[in-house]
């Protein structure tokens, strides 16, 4: 498993407080329970994280831990673009 | 539709007890859990203790995703009032739930919590702060957090009128009841206050003692900040006595009224004008009341302005009327202590015994009543009152009368 993979789950399964074991690379939101108040504070916790900003739209759109990590990939390339 | 009503559960957490039994056995014994503030910093403030509750896991009566979408003083009141629903024995059934209210009086919310993502927006200049910063700010959250886990689907709301807020929210529960609009009601209060911010306006306003809190003494400085949370059970006296319940005692009675006087300052007119229609409203004498659990703050003003407005009502029966503040122990919790004072009153009633006012030193002889000077008095009184005077005149008085008068 890649880092950022790695990271997204680590940080999902302390946001809703259940064992890493039990959150993977292809887990959906709907299969771990996560409610529109939990997302609200998944993507805040990711923002943290990776220190990025993730714009309203994405946000609402997230349903899953790919989704997750291939939008926090190109926001952080976008990062690195912009500092280069 | 006029039915009487019974108190049937309790629960309580607070800086003197974090259940009804230790903050029974604390108030019986004269304990104050008055002490330096141990969960934030008080440097630049001109006091150092509150009435704290310490040692209290939220874990206990909540998840853990509830215990991150709400504020402190919401945990508080969910643990009241699982402990209040068990000790009542009340089975809320779903029907039941349709039919049950749930007042709270919470003054200021989510002040912790606020002050927190504050201090990160202005002071750390972060971006971004909690995302549930709103839900737990908000005064209602309690009260919305306890219809959730118990299922109640009937009258439900937040009273925020400061010091009063419980009383207030208990007396309208108490009319819910007796007019027969609900059939059952979780009512009391929650607060929750230790943020720097909300600490140093109190200090600036120059009301709080430097010491401790002292009712009715001449060396009284000021009041003492305190947190917690209490719930009563209230039913249809007749529902309860079916059912077998345990009836602690039974509410009585309301008074209201503001004092149209000051932002600040009492006048004893209102307090005197509440305290007479709690009365009235409950079918009493002032000589039927053996005890009042006063508003008490410890301020200058509060105490002898609430002996004029006490004298002004109960004329001579005054000089045998023992009259307590527990804010001496339990501190004032703001929003919750019209709700902890409840209980306390509750519990005197029921177990005969008079909580005393505590670090009392000497006697004022502009507050010459008979304040239970720090230690408990074992007396059966048939009824009694408990005062909340709050800033911004409003008052807010309840009646309750003891068991064996029913």
């Amino acid at each position: 498993m890649d880092a950022v993979t790695e990271r997204v789950i680590q940080v999902i399964a302390k946001a809703q407080h259940i064992p890493v074991e039990t959150v993977k690379a292809e887990s959906t939101f709907e299969e771990l329970k996560i409610d529109s108040l939990d997302g609200l504070q998944i993507v805040f916790a990711l923002e943290e994280e990776f220190d990025i900003s993730i714009p309203d739209e994405e946000a609402k759109a997230l349903r899953s831990i790919e989704q997750a990590v291939a939008g926090i990939r190109q926001l952080l390339a976008a990062k690195a673009s912009a500092t280069a | 539709m006029n039915r009487r009503v019974a108190i049937t559960g309790i629960g309580v957490v607070s800086a003197v007890g974090l259940n009804r039994q230790q903050f029974w056995q604390s108030l019986a014994e004269g304990k104050c859990g008055i002490g330096p503030i141990e969960s934030i910093s008080t440097e630049g403030l001109r006091f150092q203790h509150v009435a704290e509750v310490r040692g209290f896991d939220p874990l206990v009566a909540l998840d853990p995703k509830e215990v991150d979408q709400l504020d402190r003083n919401a945990h508080f009141a969910i643990a009241a009032a699982r402990e209040a629903v068990d000790d009542a024995r009340l089975e809320l059934t779903r029907e039941l739930g349709e039919r049950c209210a749930i007042a709270t009086g919470c003054a200021v919310g989510g002040k912790a919590s606020e002050d927190a993502s504050y201090y990160e927006l202005y002071a750390e200049k972060k971006t971004r702060f909690h995302p549930l910063t709103i839900p737990r700010v908000m005064a209602n959250g309690a009260a919305s957090a306890i219809s959730s886990k118990f299922g109640i689907t009937g009258p439900v709301w937040n009273v925020s009128t400061a010091c009063s807020s419980a009383n207030h929210a208990l007396g309208q529960a108490f009319a819910m009841v007796r007019g027969g609009q609900v059939e059952v009601a979780l009512a009391g209060g929650c607060e929750g206050l230790m943020a720097y911010g909300f600490l140093k306006a109190w200090d600036v306003m120059r009301v709080v003692a430097p010491d401790t809190c002292r009712p009715f003494s001449k060396d009284r400085k000021g009041m003492v900040l305190g947190e917690g949370a209490a719930i009563l059970i209230l039913e249809p006296l007749e529902r309860a006595q079916a059912r077998g319940a345990r009836i602690y005692c039974e509410i009585a009675g309301f008074g209201l009224g503001s004092d149209a006087f000051h932002l600040t300052m009492p006048s004893p007119d209102g307090g005197a004008r509440a305290m007479s229609m709690a009365l009235r409203d409950a079918g009493l004498a002032p000589e039927q009341i053996g005890y009042i659990n006063a508003h008490g703050t410890g301020t200058p003003a509060n105490d002898s302005t609430e002996t004029k407005a006490i004298r002004a009502v109960f004329g001579d029966h005054a000089e045998r009327l023992p009259v307590s503040s527990t804010k001496s122990m339990h501190g004032h919790a703001l929003g919750a202590a019209g709700a902890l004072e409840a209980a306390a009153t509750v519990l005197a009633l029921h177990h005969g015994l008079l909580p005393p006012t505590a670090n009392y030193t000497t006697p004022d002889p502009e507050c010459d009543l008979d304040v239970v000077p720090n230690v408990s008095r074992a007396v059966r009184v048939e009824a009694a009152l408990s005062n909340s005077f709050a800033f911004g005149g409003l008052n807010a008085v309840l009646a309750f009368k003891a068991p064996a008068s029913l």
